[in-house]
């Protein structure tokens, strides 16, 4: 039976009948809202996801998109990659949020309701990448445990909130600050709460760079409950991991931050490169930081077919994490040869940037059309695997689809 | 010595008169109930196909460790031997998309397991470690890729 014709017709009564328990406050639920414990399974419609989203994990929701799906300049949630450690909190009360910022070396401990974050602190907005640090882990051979990423587990929305450095700067922080680590409302999936599913951090410079945020809107709305409702931290370029989803807590630290997935091998890749499939002591794991160069064709889609002589319009973007990237390249000849694409500067600093060109193909048959991306310093993005790393991150080989020419 | 008799005679027409009221109230009532909960009458029509079905709502009885074509419905886990101690003891805290989407040799699998116990609150896994071990190392193994694969899966469609 259709679950929500089901509920649509229950009394709360009823309801609570069916839970076992009753509902409280029954009468105070909006109408047409169902309470959590009745509610459909269905991902998409829970996170107004578009169909098309691949679903990884559904305990905890893990989620992300396809290629063809990240053709916006600016990506709309439908298309967002949802990546969760824990369990999604529930009963967000926006009202009685608070946001505390202490630690070592904070000057003091300092809490924040919402509508002061908002009115004390100046709003900006800006357009950042967040990328998974393990999109693309699905390629890594030996393969790497995690959720597989293929490509679709990047975005790049418009983040509007107020500066974290203002508000580090408004509680005061010692000279020994040298990291800070968030922590979040989520709760760990084995239901202990004394555990955090995630708590990670940055260093004190990236957290006082000018588009460090603590975010309360994403592409001018509310942020979606799964990206991080009512506050969420926000530092483009660096792995998503970073940017702390239902913000609760800021602590400036005198030491690098050791919370959950912070030490061990968690978001960390072996210090010196080594062997596919090498043994690397926790020691030799070093953090991640800025995302490496890499680039997404976005459009077609792969497994056009065309006409012989059709011209393709081919774009995407490119983005390479602190830096920008200075040149964006096609080859329809399997890395043979290079053409250059037009390239777009980023909206600001850390937004991705997009790219185009116009192909004709030679003669018919069958082709690939491989994506490079060259950053500032010179980087580019590999035609294979870049090195092997035991949890599978930074895959940023180049991005191809399969075209027809006949 | 009549009237007794007619007693009881009016006592169990009294009796079954009520029973029978009894059961046209409980079956009023049991009506009622159901157009309450369910006034289109929905479960009688057919149930349209949902396109995300890996999380079924619930399963008729004897239905809930079915297994078709190899593999456990409700989890997506393959058939093979020590199956069920996987799915009761991997599958408490997250979901068993995290296991079957990865590959893993014995060494990994175990390692896995050993990371869960000090980190994520596994408990013992006693004598079935071993089986589970087994299991996942003879099911999710890893399958050699190479430094890149060939794209593969392409729907051909005509770009206009």
């Amino acid at each position: 039976m259709d679950r929500r014709k089901f509920t649509s017709s229950l009394s709360f009564v009823a309801m609570g009948s069916i839970l076992g328990v009753p509902v409280v406050f029954g009468k105070q639920i909006p109408m047409g809202y169902i309470p959590l414990g009745l509610q459909d399974p269905d991902p998409f419609e829970l996170f107004n996801k578009d169909k098309q989203m691949v679903v990884l994990n559904d305990r905890p929701w893990n989620m992300e998109a396809q290629a063809h799906l990240l053709d916006d300049k600016v990506t709309p949630n439908k298309y967002m990659f949802i990546r969760n450690n824990g369990k999604i909190p529930e009963n967000v009360d926006a009202e009685q949020w608070r946001l505390t910022v202490d630690g070592e070396a904070a000057k003091q401990s300092k809490s924040y309701t919402l509508q002061e974050l908002k009115t004390k602190f100046p709003t900006y907005t800006y357009q950042l990448t967040l990328e998974c640090g393990g999109n693309g882990r699905s390629e890594f051979n030996p393969p790497a445990k995690g959720n597989q990423w293929t490509v679709g587990a990047v975005s790049c929305a418009l983040w509007t909130g107020i500066r974290l450095r203002d508000v580090l700067e408004d509680v005061g922080i010692t000279s020994k600050a040298v990291y800070i680590g968030y922590y979040a409302a989520d709760t760990h999936l084995s239901g202990d709460l004394s555990k955090e599913p995630i708590s990670r951090g940055v260093p004190i410079e990236k957290a006082l760079q000018e588009e460090t945020l603590i975010a309360f809107q994403m592409n001018g709305e509310d942020i979606p409950l799964a990206h991080g409702y009512p506050l969420r931290l926000v530092c483009g370029g660096w792995p998503a991991s970073a940017s702390g989803k239902w913000l609760e807590r800021i602590r400036v630290r005198d030491k690098v931050h050791d919370g959950a997935k912070m030490t061990g091998s968690s978001y960390r890749i072996p210090c010196d490169p080594v062997a596919p499939g090498e043994k690397v002591p926790d020691e030799k794991m070093c953090i991640i930081e800025s995302m490496p160069v890499k680039s997404l064709i976005t459009y077609p889609k792969t497994g056009a077919l065309l006409k012989k002589g059709q011209p393709l319009s081919l774009r995407g973007h490119a983005w390479a994490g602190e830096l920008e990237v200075k040149q964006m390249q096609y080859s329809i000849d399997f890395g043979s040869s290079w053409q250059d694409c037009t390239l777009d500067r980023p909206a600001n600093r850390l937004a991705w940037q997009h790219f185009s060109a116009a192909i004709t193909f030679p003669k018919e048959g069958y082709y690939e059309v491989w994506a490079k991306a060259t950053d500032r310093d010179g980087n580019s993005q590999p035609m294979v695997l870049p090195g092997w790393n035991p949890k599978g991150y930074l895959n940023n080989a180049c991005h191809r689809i399969a075209v027809k020419v006949r | 010595m009549e009237a007794p008799q007619n007693f009881e005679e009016t006592a169990r027409q009294i009796r079954r008169l009520g029973t029978i009221l009894f059961a046209f109230f409980a079956i009023v009532a049991g009506i009622v109930l159901f157009l309450m909960v369910d006034p289109t009458l929905s479960v009688f029509q057919p149930k349209p196909k949902l396109e995300f079905s890996e999380v079924p709502e619930s399963y008729p009885e004897g239905d809930f460790d079915k297994i078709e074509n190899g593999i456990h419905l409700r989890t997506g886990f393959v058939q093979g031997e020590g199956l069920m101690a996987v799915v009761n003891n991997c599958t408490n805290c997250h979901s068993a998309k995290l296991v079957t989407q990865n590959r893993m040799t014995k060494e990994g699998w175990q390692a896995t397991i050993k990371w869960m116990q000090e980190t994520q609150n596994l408990w013992d896994l006693g004598k079935n470690e071993a089986i589970i071990v087994d299991y996942l190392a003879t099911y999710y193994a890893p399958e050699k890729k190479g430094r890149r694969e060939n794209l593969d899966n392409i729907e051909w469609y005509e770009l206009k």
